[in-house]
Formats: C-alpha cells, sequence, structure tokens
C-alpha cells in the first residue's frame, strides 16, 4: 500500500476532527430501531434494550410507545417509569429536561404533533432532547424515511406524509436494523387491494432497502470512526465505481455497465473526467454528451484536474475509497510505445488495491489521451 | 410427505460471536414449536452464555455423539439420532463448523445437507466472515485468514437469510462485560475482530450480503414471462477466469465468483498449459494450478484446460469462440513501471490479443494495517 494514509492532517482536517469529538461528547446519543414494515418487532428491540440497560443500573424512562397486541411488549413496558406525552402527543420537554434521566425509549420518530405544538414533528422534540444531553432509543419504520418515500410509495401504491429526514438518521450514534422474514409481517400488511403473493413482494423489496439503507449509515459511521482517528484508507465494503471518460471514449456502454454493476452491488457510481486544454469544438460537444449521459445515470459527476492523467484519477480513486475503475481501451502502438507503458497500462500497474475494468473502444483510441 | 424438495433451510446471519444468533434460532425454534411444529435442537454449542442455555429450555435436545480424537472426547452433531428421531424440524448451530476427524463428514454443511436430503427443515447460524468469497475481503479488513468457509452456493441453496443486528459498541460492551467470552478469550479477541471500525466493516458486509439475497429471492416484477424465461437472454453476461498456478489465482477466483453471482452472469475457469500436456510442468506448478481449478469446481465454476504455448491467445480465442463477455486476469504480482518487463505481462498480452473484450483486472488485496 503507497504510504498516503499516514500522511500528516491539515490543520482544517485536525479542527474537524477535534470538533467531531467534542461533539461527540456533551451531546445525548441517538440509537434508532430500524425496520422495515410493522410486525419485525422494533418496539419490542426497544424495550428489551432499555430493560437491560435498566438492569445494568442505568436510568431509563419510557416516554411514548404505540399501541401493540404483542403481550410480551405490554409485560416489557409494565417494568417501565413513563413520562406521558402532551395532549397533542408531543413530548413533555420540561417535564423530561427536570427529570433528566439518562435514556427515553420513544417510539414512532415520524409523529407528528398537533398544531401548536413546539415542534411539528416528533424527531424534532428528540432533537432537543439530545441537545440537552438526554439519550434516546427510538423506532422508525422505512416507509417514514423522507428520502425514501417515494421508493416507497411505487412498492405500496400509497402515500404517507409524515416523515423523518435522513439527515437525522445518519447523525445516530447507533442504528440497528430489525430483521425477520416477511411473513412476519404479512398479517399486517394484508389488504383488500392485493393478493398474498404481491405482498410478499413488496414486503421483500421493502426489506431490501431497509438493509442497504442501514449498510449506508454503517459505513457512513465508519467514516465518522476513520476521519475521528485520523485515517485516510477505505475498506472497500461498499463497492464504488468511477468511470473514466474522454471526448472520444465510448462512454455509453461504459457507464450503462457501471450503473448496473452499482446497483447490483448496491454501490456508487462516479464518472470523472480530467481537464484537457485546447479540446476541438466537436470534442467538446463529445465531452458534453458524455458527461449528460452520466447525469441521466445518476452518477457523480467530477471533472479533475491535473498534468499526469493517470496520477490524478488514482489520487481521486484512493480519496473516495473507490474499488473499480472503468477504462477504454487504448490500443495506441508505435515507436515510443515499445519502450513506455500507454496510460491504461499504467493504470493496472500503479492502482494498488483497485480493480481495473477495460473496455473494448469502438474507435480504437485510448480514452485517457488523444497524446 | 417430507421430501426433499421441499425442506427449507434457513441462515441466520451475523457478523460477530455475541451478536446473538444462537438466541434468535432458539427464539424462532419457540416460536414454531407454539405454532405446534415438531421441533429439536440438532446442535446446540454446550460453552454457550447462560441466557443463551436458558433459551433452550423447553425445546427437545438431541444431545450430541462424543468422538475420541488425540486423547480428548469432542463433542459432534449426532445425524443417526436425529435421522432417527425425525423432527419436522432441525436446529443446528454454526454452519460452517469442520467436524472432527474421523466424523462421517468433514463438514457441518455436508451433514445439514443429509438431513435437508430427508425433508427435514433445518435452521442454522453462520457469521459473514465464513462466506467464500468473501475471505480475501475480510482478510484485508481485520487481518485474520478464515479457514472454515461456506461456498457462496450454499447460501443460495437456503430459502430465507435473516440478518441478526446488534451495533459495534454494544457487542463491544458484552466483550468488557464477560458476556461474550472468558476474560482471557475476550482479550485474544480485541486483537483480531473486536475492534470497532473492523466489526464495522464486518457488519456492512453482513447487511449488503443480506439485501443482496433477498434482492435474488425476489421475483423481478420486469422479468420476462415464467415461459421465456429459461431461453437464453442476448444480454447475459459469460465471465472467463484465467487460473493459473500463481497464488493469487485463488483471490481471483473468489473475486469472478462473487461479480458473476451479483451480474447473474455464467462463470467458466480457464488455464493455458504448454502445448506439450500439463506434464510439461513442473510439478510444483502442476500441483499448484490442480489446486487452484479443484478450488474453482468447488464454487461451482465449470473448469477448463487448453494447450497453447501462446497463453494470451488462446485465452482470447476461447474467450470469443465461447461467447465470452468478460475476462477476469489477476493484476501483476509485482508491478515494475519499466517498459521493458511491463510488455512481458500476460495482462498486458491479453490486453491486446482480446481488445475487443471487456478485461478486468483483478488487484490483490493485502491485509490492512491496523491503527
Amino acid at each position: 500500500m503507497p504510504s498516503h494514509d499516514q500522511r500528516r492532517p491539515s490543520p482544517e482536517e485536525l479542527l474537524q476532527r477535534v470538533e467531531a469529538e467534542a461533539d461527540h461528547a456533551t451531546r445525548g446519543q441517538l440509537k434508532i430501531f430500524l425496520g422495515y414494515a410493522p410486525g419485525v418487532g422494533k418496539s419490542f428491540r426497544m424495550l428489551d434494550e432499555g430493560r437491560r440497560r435498566k438492569q445494568r443500573g442505568r436510568d431509563v424512562v419510557v416516554i411514548a410507545t404505540q399501541p401493540s397486541r404483542d403481550s410480551a411488549v405490554a409485560a416489557l413496558l409494565a417494568r417501565f417509569e413513563i413520562i406521558p406525552t402532551l395532549p397533542g402527543g408531543a413530548l413533555d420537554l420540561d417535564t423530561i429536561r427536570r427529570r433528566h434521566p439518562a435514556t427515553c425509549l420513544i417510539d414512532g420518530l415520524a409523529f407528528r404533533n398537533q398544531p401548536g405544538s413546539k415542534n411539528e414533528f416528533r424527531w424534532q422534540d428528540v432533537e432537543d432532547l439530545l441537545a440537552s444531553g438526554i439519550s434516546v432509543i427510538s423506532t422508525l419504520n422505512l416507509q417514514f424515511v423522507a428520502e425514501r418515500q417515494r421508493e416507497v410509495e411505487a412498492i405500496r401504491g400509497e402515500r404517507v406524509s409524515d416523515s423523518v429526514p435522513q439527515s437525522f438518521l445518519l447523525q445516530a450514534e447507533e442504528i440497528e436494523i430489525v430483521d425477520a422474514p416477511p411473513e412476519y409481517c404479512l398479517e399486517r400488511a394484508r389488504t383488500s387491494e392485493f393478493d398474498e403473493e404481491t405482498i410478499s413482494r413488496q414486503l421483500s423489496e421493502l426489506r431490501e432497502i431497509a438493509l442497504v439503507l442501514a449498510a449506508e449509515v454503517v459505513d457512513a459511521q465508519l467514516l465518522r470512526y476513520l476521519k475521528r482517528h485520523g485515517i485516510e484508507q477505505s475498506y472497500g465494503t461498499q463497492e464504488r465505481i468511477m468511470v473514466c471518460i474522454t471526448p472520444r471514449s465510448d462512454a455509453s456502454t461504459m457507464i450503462h455497465r457501471a450503473r448496473r454493476q452499482a446497483d447490483r452491488f448496491h454501490g456508487e457510481l462516479f464518472v470523472a473526467h480530467v481537464e484537457q486544454n485546447g479540446l476541438s469544438p466537436s470534442d467538446r460537444v463529445t465531452l458534453d454528451a458524455n458527461l449528460a449521459c452520466a447525469r441521466d445515470a445518476l452518477a457523480s459527476v467530477v471533472t479533475l484536474q491535473g498534468k499526469d492523467v493517470v496520477e490524478t484519477i488514482l489520487q481521486f480513486a484512493r480519496t473516495q475509497g473507490i474499488t473499480q475503475i472503468f477504462v477504454g481501451h487504448s490500443q495506441r502502438t508505435g515507436f515510443w510505445q515499445r519502450f513506455k507503458p500507454n496510460p491504461v497500462e499504467r493504470l493496472i500497474l500503479e492502482s494498488g488495491n483497485i480493480d481495473i475494468r477495460v473496455f473494448p473502444q469502438a474507435e480504437a483510441r485510448s480514452n485517457l489521451t488523444q497524446a | 410427505m417430507m421430501s426433499a424438495n421441499t425442506a427449507r433451510l434457513t441462515i441466520i446471519l451475523g457478523y460477530a460471536a455475541g451478536v446473538g444468533k444462537t438466541y434468535r434460532m432458539l427464539e424462532e425454534g419457540h416460536k414454531l414449536q407454539a405454532e405446534g411444529r415438531d421441533v429439536v435442537v440438532g446442535y446446540f454449542e454446550p460453552h454457550a452464555r447462560p441466557a443463551t442455555i436458558a433459551k433452550t429450555e423447553g425445546l427437545e435436545l438431541i444431545p450430541p455423539r462424543m468422538i475420541e480424537y488425540r486423547g480428548l472426547s469432542l463433542p459432534e452433531m449426532d445425524i443417526d439420532a436425529i435421522l432417527a428421531r425425525r423432527p419436522e424440524i432441525c436446529l443446528v448451530d454454526e454452519f460452517p463448523h469442520t467436524n472432527v476427524p474421523g466424523s462421517p463428514r468433514a463438514k457441518r454443511w455436508e451433514d445439514i445437507l443429509v438431513l435437508l436430503e430427508t425433508g427435514m427443515d433445518v435452521l442454522t447460524t453462520m457469521n459473514i466472515q465464513h462466506l467464500e468469497s468473501l475471505n480475501d475481503k475480510v482478510h484485508e479488513i481485520s487481518g485474520v485468514a478464515v479457514r472454515e468457509t461456506i461456498p457462496d452456493w450454499l447460501l443460495k441453496r437456503a430459502d430465507e437469510i435473516v440478518f441478526v443486528d446488534l451495533t459495534p459498541s454494544a457487542l463491544l460492551n458484552r466483550l468488557d462485560r464477560g458476556v461474550v467470552y472468558s476474560p482471557e478469550k475476550a482479550e485474544r479477541a480485541k486483537q483480531n475482530f473486536f475492534q470497532e471500525p473492523t466489526l464495522a466493516a464486518l457488519r456492512e458486509l453482513a447487511l449488503r450480503q443480506t439485501a443482496h439475497e433477498v434482492d435474488v429471492r425476489t421475483p423481478d416484477l420486469t422479468a420476462p414471462p415464467r415461459e421465456l424465461a429459461s431461453a437464453p437472454r442476448p444480454s447475459a453476461e459469460r465471465i472467463l477466469i484465467h487460473v493459473t498456478e500463481s497464488p493469487s489465482s485463488v483471490s481471483l477466483i473468489r473475486r469472478g465468483r462473487r461479480v458473476a453471482d451479483y451480474l447473474r452472469a455464467e462463470c467458466f475457469a480457464l488455464s493455458v498449459v504448454p502445448a506439450a500436456g500439463i506434464q510439461a510442468l513442473p510439478v510444483k506448478e502442476r500441483e499448484a494450478l490442480e489446486q487452484h481449478l479443484d478450488f474453482a469446481r468447488k464454487l461451482h465454476i465449470e473448469t477448463r484446460i487448453v494447450e497453447s504455448n501462446r497463453p494470451a491467445s488462446a485465452i482470447a480465442q476461447f474467450a470469443r469462440t465461447n461467447g465470452v463477455t468478460q475476462i477476469f486476469v489477476a493484476k501483476p504480482a509485482r508491478p515494475t513501471p519499466s517498459a521493458f518487463f511491463s510488455k512481458h505481462f500476460l495482462v498486458m498480452a491479453v490486453l491486446r490479443e482480446a481488445n475487443d473484450i471487456q478485461l478486468t483486472v483483478v488487484a490483490e488485496r493485502p491485509a490492512r494495517k491496523h491503527p
């Protein structure tokens, strides 16, 4: 491995690290149990976690629970002190702050408070408690994650108006997924509209989204941990594909293949292009078309600057934790080629722990340089 | 009434010891028993944790068979006793376990296949680090070379994969409280898997794998109707893995298998031996090559041997005649940027010979340095 992970952090990075640590110390800690549908057992897990903390001598109070038909949930609930919510469903922030327990158990983050409450949503009440240094254990259903609602609606065919922004989820110290086979949720998901097979399929699709979302949260936490400890080297647990394009490369095939592979691996897609001087007008047009194709494929599009194309690409790839680079084939031949590796060959030789996928190019020209 | 076709295999998947896999398996056992099913515990780790042992109460346990080995008496699952008892559902801990020498079968998963053959449903447990295709990734992340592995096709054989989640910090808490291991063993565990970033990375891998398993089991709405599904699709990918005697072949095979599974592609392995035949190879090389081909077959990859003194063109020709869409080759072991040497690398030769086919150059991923 190159020693880039041992390079000295910049003052800005050091400051960020100190701030991240300070933030870590004073705020209350947030733990969320995430489920893909009602019936997987989120409330039970939340209360069970509270019970275990209480057993270890921690001060745990229940603030809000959703009605449950599960007798095990009722039995658990009976073990806790309860601070009731206000009549409109909002959390009684003043009472909770005066009582100041170590940990609050709060069901249903997406709950919408009655108009006139301090905050519109329960997750905002929770935010206030965290800011007061009180830790919260809570539950959330996938369908209430704002950024996932369109996907969920497309699957379930029904709209949900209440939501929690994903950024709120991402700042949780702990998020645990509550997983179970779809049969567990069948009864509560049953509608007159769909047959059982359809509902089963819908549940499986929701389950997949929830698992990937949890993986993304874990990935964000891992990055945060690495940042706090000044480690730059990526773990490569998520596939991150980078497509390198030029004005002359057969970009659309590469981008489509990369999109498909990123989707199958639930990975991320980048499309990068190294800026070159003196592009001809027709090259400019093709490049713009290629970049538009990349944006259509919902890739993160980046323009890089650097004298050495190969080095520029690899530097970006390393900082982004890229696991695979897609490039067009270089078929340049000539006198100098007998002595000097071409850019694709250099990429292969110098890319360390990154895979390189080389695509045949219709025009038989390198997509890295036209020198 | 019971038949092998309908026997269900459920795998409870975790990412480390102590996340609660066995507990969850027993919980499911109780649930099934309450539904009136005939459940027995076929194997259960006798050194289990008190809370887990308590969970076996009310379930029928088949006592292990003691096998003498080097003066020790070691417990193994008693297959004959289970087959004689013939329950509907059998719970068996630790899918990847290697049996004591002298047992009828080398691996517990082979025992479990025997149970499934008789039409018995099986619930079992495993950790993500035991999945064959992730072996290199796990080594890269943790520095631990896991020897007991489960080939990926066995995971595909399972009807259901359920993920058991716990955050790394909660798991480390359990470890510190002595819930997971004895103090001495816990100290050792902290040297390998039980470090926060390692656990986070393994957890992310397990979440992504479960999402993938849910994905492949969800019927695709956009897929062609059932009667057309068996017809060859023009877009179907065919992956060819170039296997040599080099140790890098092992991780290349794993990576190719994994990508093929995710892309739902066919997967072949090809070795090119001298025109004079495989006997012309030095003994050591021949043995290594045969070992690698054997490894590929264990992962359900069809293997071929071609005799030629020009490996690059043999690979290209084989790929063309067999409709291969992507060739997987290993990255040169010790890259020298020097032109003269680089031209001699097989990769570069394949790159020139097969310039009409996509080529993936797979990197070796050494174990990361730990902070």
